[in-house]
């Protein structure tokens, strides 16, 4: 299958991207190092092209009552300028996608994952047929950008050509039309999924090369750097924050992803409710858990976990070396939920011999948002 | 992006390289292998006294987002290992070929025939890199 590109990749190219495939797309997987990308984020600000992420528009008289009916979280509870995260989950209670659900003036925005795109647009038709709502697949009309780390809104703030009214008020979560670039029916809004203040770009893609250049030119003096998909995980990992098809997936349910915080049972019906309800009552039997090496070695997602008998008890969804633990060998694991404690022991097998690992308190890396 | 591939080296598709030093075999990784990983976090050596065939796996290597297998370029059994690469791994990006080197092997005969000479592996980096 041919690999999809964005709008930027002649200038992931020109900066000099080691490009690689995700989710069908070809993209930058590092720039410069991905350590020192990483705490760019952290420290200063790293500049991200995420516009191989989906972009759906849902507008219509049913608007808000569709998307309560494919979304777990509260709809209904988004005020306008502001987003929120939610899951779309299937009849059994699987996730079939984590998204972002923006409520704009006339309508809502909902960004979905790249490797997830046409499904979830599937999905979205399939169950609009009962609704009064119109969809368009914006995708590939807006290109999109997060700019992440504290330094983030400096960066913004210095730029005549992003015009925003009260970029320092934004709160966390919200959304505000902007002009970029001459694009005047531009939307900035204060979200990303580094752990870190920040905000998401989204603008007509025909300005991608010339906003993506003129945002590192502007935010060179302040630490900016281009950041790949390689930094895009390790940041994500540390505040624990899932990612589709490691922490969350079809045969996985939000309850053992720790993600019971956005199903809202009592919101009224919506897709997946019931058996969601039976799993919630019955408490999860698997669940996700973090944990440290104790043995020499390092997790990777994939690898399987036992427990101290040598029984199979689960696997891991993701680990690595986290570079803001000083290169710590930290992982995710979903297991038995008896395992998921913190302080329990159990062996990651790492090329065949079982190594000692710890859960430790989850998630690693406390949030620094936006207060 | 050019890559280092000194003309003095044997190596491997699974890119180690072998350095023939009158009795004795140098064995590390290539500038490809290391610029494709990125900075290198964590190395698994075996000891010295280990004894390995041509083709045998023989460590790990791992950055921040891999973990990559090590592979023997020659048999033989280990008469030196790098140690100073167990606590900083550094010198297997900036020196790949020098101070990032990994074992010294006392080499037996046999399984040379998966060596690959400079050039051929020149090529067949280009073949795989952008």
């Amino acid at each position: 299958m041919e690999l999809k590109r964005t709008p930027l990749y002649e200038s992931h190219l020109a900066y000099k991207a080691r490009m690689v495939e995700f989710g069908g797309w070809e993209m930058p997987v590092q720039y410069s190092s991905l350590l020192e990308e990483h705490n760019a984020v952290r420290t200063a600000a790293g500049l991200f092209d995420i516009s191989h992420m989906g972009r759906f528009m849902v507008a219509g008289p049913d608007a808000l009552a569709f998307l309560q009916y494919i979304a777990t979280c509260d709809v209904a509870k988004i005020e306008a300028g502001m987003a929120n995260y939610g899951l779309l989950c299937d009849e059994q209670g699987g996730i079939v996608d984590d998204i972002f659900i923006y409520k704009l003036p006339e309508s809502y925005l909902v960004v979905v994952n790249a490797s997830n795109r046409s499904k979830d647009w599937e999905w979205f038709q399939k169950h609009a047929a009962q609704f009064n709502v119109s969809l368009e697949d914006a995708s590939d009309r807006w290109a999109m950008l997060a700019l992440q780390g504290p330094r983030s809104e400096e960066i913004l703030a210095s730029i005549p050509e992003v015009v925003v009214n009260d970029l320092a008020g934004l709160p966390f979560h919200g959304v505000v039309g902007a002009s970029i670039y001459g694009d005047d029916a531009a939307l900035i809004a204060r979200t990303g999924y580094a752990g870190e203040d920040g905000f998401e770009l989204f603008f007509d893609s025909s300005k991608a090369a010339l906003v993506w250049d003129e945002l590192l030119k502007a935010g060179a003096d302040f630490g900016l750097k281009p950041a790949g998909l390689g930094a895009r995980d390790s940041l994500r990992f540390e505040p624990g924050l899932a990612l589709y098809g490691h922490e969350i997936d079809a045969d996985i349910n939000p309850y053992e992803a720790r993600l019971g915080w956005v199903v809202k049972l009592d919101k009224g019906d919506f897709v997946g409710r019931e058996a969601l309800k039976q799993i919630k009552e019955a408490g999860p039997q698997r669940r996700l858990a973090g944990f440290e090496m104790v043995g020499r070695g390092i997790a990777r997602g994939g690898y399987a976990v036992h427990n101290l008998e040598g029984e199979p008890i689960g696997h891991v969804t993701t680990g690595m070396p986290a570079p803001s633990f000083g290169n710590k060998a930290l992982g995710i694991a979903l297991v038995q939920t008896a395992y998921s404690k913190e302080g329990s022991e159990f062996d990651v097998i790492i090329r065949e011999k079982p190594v000692r690992a710890r859960v430790v308190k989850y998630p690693f890396y406390k949030p620094r948002y936006k207060k | 992006m050019a890559f280092q591939t000194p003309e003095n080296l044997k190596y491997l598709n699974s890119h180690e390289w072998a350095r023939f030093e009158g009795e004795e075999v140098v064995i590390g990784i290539t500038d490809y292998a290391q610029d494709s990983l990125g900075d290198v976090v964590y190395l698994e050596l075996p000891e010295v006294g280990a004894t390995f065939a041509a083709g045998d796996l023989f460590g790990a290597i791992e950055s921040v987002k891999a973990a990559s297998d090590l592979f023997m370029p020659v048999g033989g059994t280990v008469v030196a290992v790098n140690t100073d690469l167990l606590n900083d791994q550094s010198p297997i990006n900036t020196d790949p070929y020098g101070q990032g080197w990994m074992l010294r092997i006392a080499p037996v005969e046999g399984g040379e025939d998966k060596l690959l000479d400079a050039a051929a592996y020149k090529e067949y980096v280009d073949s795989i890199a952008h």
